[in-house]
């Protein structure tokens, strides 16, 4: 395994001031309000002296245009949060490491991204769009790569030999060490690991204590550490807010296209598909419009999640101008991705039928596309549902092939019976009492009708359906 | 100069030459209706594949589903799916089932009649559909002509039915049919086809 360290020192400071702010001198503050002090400082704040661990008293005394601002750890885990997100199309091993640094596992798909220094290229270029620049550094054992991240940046190294090497060389100041155990080294006039390490085992447990003897194991690679992972969150939610009032809903569509993009990409990452999501309406002064979105089979493709939601945004009418959208998908089933021949040529235009199933439905509405099924019934009008069934229940009596939603009263002269009468006697049971004399009959103008008079009479010809 | 017998009837067994005499156009793709006489009369011996047929007739219930039911009935037996667009009336699963449809692939679409020629036409061009059945009380040329179009990238058959009073309208499709009905019986008549070259056989055939 390889394990490639970002380690985004600057995260407090990104956390709480804006990208603009940050020209003038900057810190971050922490600890109860009396005594608060200084954890983070800008380079404009360090060149007039502000330190870490200052108190803010102190600071301010040395630069008067000091902006201090209160650390918000649960903002900053949040950020981390979302930088593991992104590094997860990397890798599936992706862990967060204290509060500002992420390990990423890269030996398992170098080659696929074309080697290190393309990768690297890589991370450093998508997290430069977004306004980062990470230490990074890589190395075989987890704890290792950290430590050199933090003062070797861009270290690259693969095997454990010249890693120990370049351990070696490192201050015990920056080793990662509980501070106790590096007090006590120092003290005892041992200034980098090399010296550290050419101790013997015992001495050094009895010393140090044998917890810091793990550190030191695992900074070396003799016992494995287990990583929380990261896994990705089990649902979407994104939202994108405008600067002006939309009143239409034409413009709406570019930005749920990036909405659409960015769920794709979240559903690649984690492998999985979408069968319902939400789309939010914000308004100004109104109640959010909320329209579900409900698909017949998990999908995943950017450019048929758009229409689909396009769809649906199109039948909608906005009542209010909105002020901001927003995407979210809880429920998201795994995909079955359908089997593709390799050979296969699709012509351009050729859809499968759960895909033209859903671009119907888009447009139609839900309950548009329906699939038809016999039901155990005497009476015509439940002897059939919409319902999508494998077993029919085959009734021999000749019936016929349309329906009337409703029976209607036959006009015209008394017709010519062909067939009947058919007596349809059920339902005293449920209330839907029907007492039946159906017949099949010919009308003048050749139609063959099934029509029914009530049980015993002799008129009053209701006409149920059409032999088509 | 005489030609000889054996080398005459090579040239004549080429699929680029025709005969008059000869009763089957074999380049025709068609479903057999499952009447053997109208088969007899239309090129390929049945409805044409990937292409629209129409079906013109005064009133509903003078047999003009039923004239379908054969073909559909295949269709769905080998798995293809058929979509019944905005039909006018509900169709009925016992009478479809009981003339050896299978319901697992009958899907019926409700749609406007403003969307119901996009949504037949979505499904002919997919390619998913066996067949699409829709019904249009008005329709002009050019909508015909894009259905056909569709029935011929979706390979699919495309059967629309159509008042009577279209007869007059000229039509892109590759089958037109009328059915009269007179006195319980029916006729059916071939008012158009594509690759009919035999223009001494009937056009007009009775059914029961």
């Amino acid at each position: 395994m390889l394990w490639a360290c970002l380690h985004f020192s600057d995260l407090p400071l990104r956390t709480v001031f804006e990208d603009s702010e940050l020209g003038q001198p900057c810190a971050v503050i922490d600890g109860p309000q009396q005594r608060q002090r200084i954890v983070l400082v800008n380079q404009q704040a360090q060149r007039q002296g502000v330190r870490f661990d200052q108190p803010l008293a102190s600071a301010r005394a040395l630069c008067a245009n000091l902006q201090a601002r209160a650390r918000d750890r649960a903002a900053e885990d949040h950020l981390l949060r979302s930088l593991a997100a992104w590094a997860y199309r990397f890798s599936s091993h992706v862990a967060l490491i204290g509060t500002d640094a992420l390990l990423i596992e890269v030996g398992a798909s170098l080659t696929l991204f074309g080697g290190w220094p393309a990768l690297e290229r890589r991370l450093r270029g998508e997290l430069a769009q977004i306004g980062y620049t990470p230490m990074l550094a890589v190395a075989p054992v987890p704890a290792a790569a950290r430590v050199l991240a933090a003062c070797h940046d861009g270290f690259f190294v693969a095997q454990r030999t010249p890693m120990l090497g370049a351990l070696g060389l490192m201050p015990i100041a920056g080793s990662g060490l509980e501070p106790e155990a590096i007090s006590l080294l120092y003290n005892v006039g041992l200034r980098t690991l090399r010296d550290v390490f050419a101790l013997p085992r015992p001495e050094l447990a009895r010393r140090i204590g044998p917890q810091a003897l793990q550190s030191l194991d695992r900074l070396r690679g003799d016992e494995a550490e287990i990583l929380p992972l990261y896994r990705p969150p089990d649902r979407f939610e994104h939202r994108i807010e405008f600067d002006h009032l939309i009143e239409a809903w034409p413009p709406l569509l570019f930005p749920l296209r990036r909405l659409c993009q960015e769920l794709a990409l979240f559903l690649a990452a984690r492998d999985g598909g979408v069968q319902r999501c939400e789309l939010v309406l914000e308004h100004e002064d109104h109640a959010a419009t909320r329209i579900a979105i409900e698909l017949l089979a998990p999908q995943r493709e950017a450019k048929m999640l758009h229409e689909l939601v396009r769809g649906q945004l199109e039948r909608t009418t906005l009542e209010h101008a909105v002020r901001g959208i927003a995407l979210i998908a809880r429920d998201l089933p795994t995909l079955r991705p359908q089997h593709q021949d390799l050979f296969e040529t699709k012509r351009a235009q050729a859809l499968d039928w759960p895909e033209l199933a859903e671009r119907l439905r888009a447009h139609l509405g839900d309950a548009s596309v329906r699939q038809l099924a016999t039901a155990a019934d005497h009476r015509p009008e439940r002897a059939w549902r919409y319902a999508a069934d494998s077993k029919p229940t085959i009734d021999t009596r000749l019936r016929p092939t349309w329906l009337l939603a409703r029976s209607l009263p036959l006009r015209g002269p008394p017709p010519r019976v062909l067939a009947g009468p058919e007596r349809i006697e059920s339902g005293w049971w449920d209330g839907g009492d029907a007492r039946r004399d159906y017949y099949i009959v010919l009308t003048r103008e050749g139609q063959r009708a099934w029509a029914y008079l009530p049980a015993g009479a002799h008129d009053g010809w209701m006409l149920h359906g059409w032999f088509a | 100069m005489s030609i000889p017998a054996a080398a005459l009837n090579e040239v004549l067994k080429h699929p680029g030459v025709w005969r008059q005499s000869t009763a089957v156009q074999h380049h025709v793709r068609a479903l057999p209706t499952g009447l053997a006489e109208l088969d007899a009369l239309l090129p390929g011996g049945g409805w044409p594949c990937g292409a629209l047929s129409e079906i013109l007739f005064a009133f509903d219930g003078v047999g003009e589903l039923s004239l379908l039911m054969p073909a559909l009935a295949q269709l769905t037996r080998s798995g293809k799916r058929v979509v019944f667009v905005a039909p006018p009336y509900i169709p009925y699963a016992p009478a479809l089932a009981a003339q050896g449809l299978d319901l697992r692939h009958v899907v019926q679409i409700e749609s406007t009649l403003t969307q119901g020629a996009w949504s037949a036409e979505q499904c002919l061009r997919s390619g998913s559909c066996g067949a699409v059945l829709s019904w249009m009380q008005q329709a002009d040329y050019t909508q015909l002509r894009r259905l056909q179009l569709a029935a011929e990238s979706g390979d699919a058959l495309a059967f629309l039915f159509r008042p009577a009073r279209a007869t007059a309208q000229p039509s892109p499709a590759a089958l037109r049919l009328q059915l009269h009905a007179d006195a319980g019986r029916v006729d059916v008549e071939i008012l158009k086809c594509r690759g009919r070259l035999d223009s001494l056989r009937p056009t007009r055939l009775r059914c029961a």
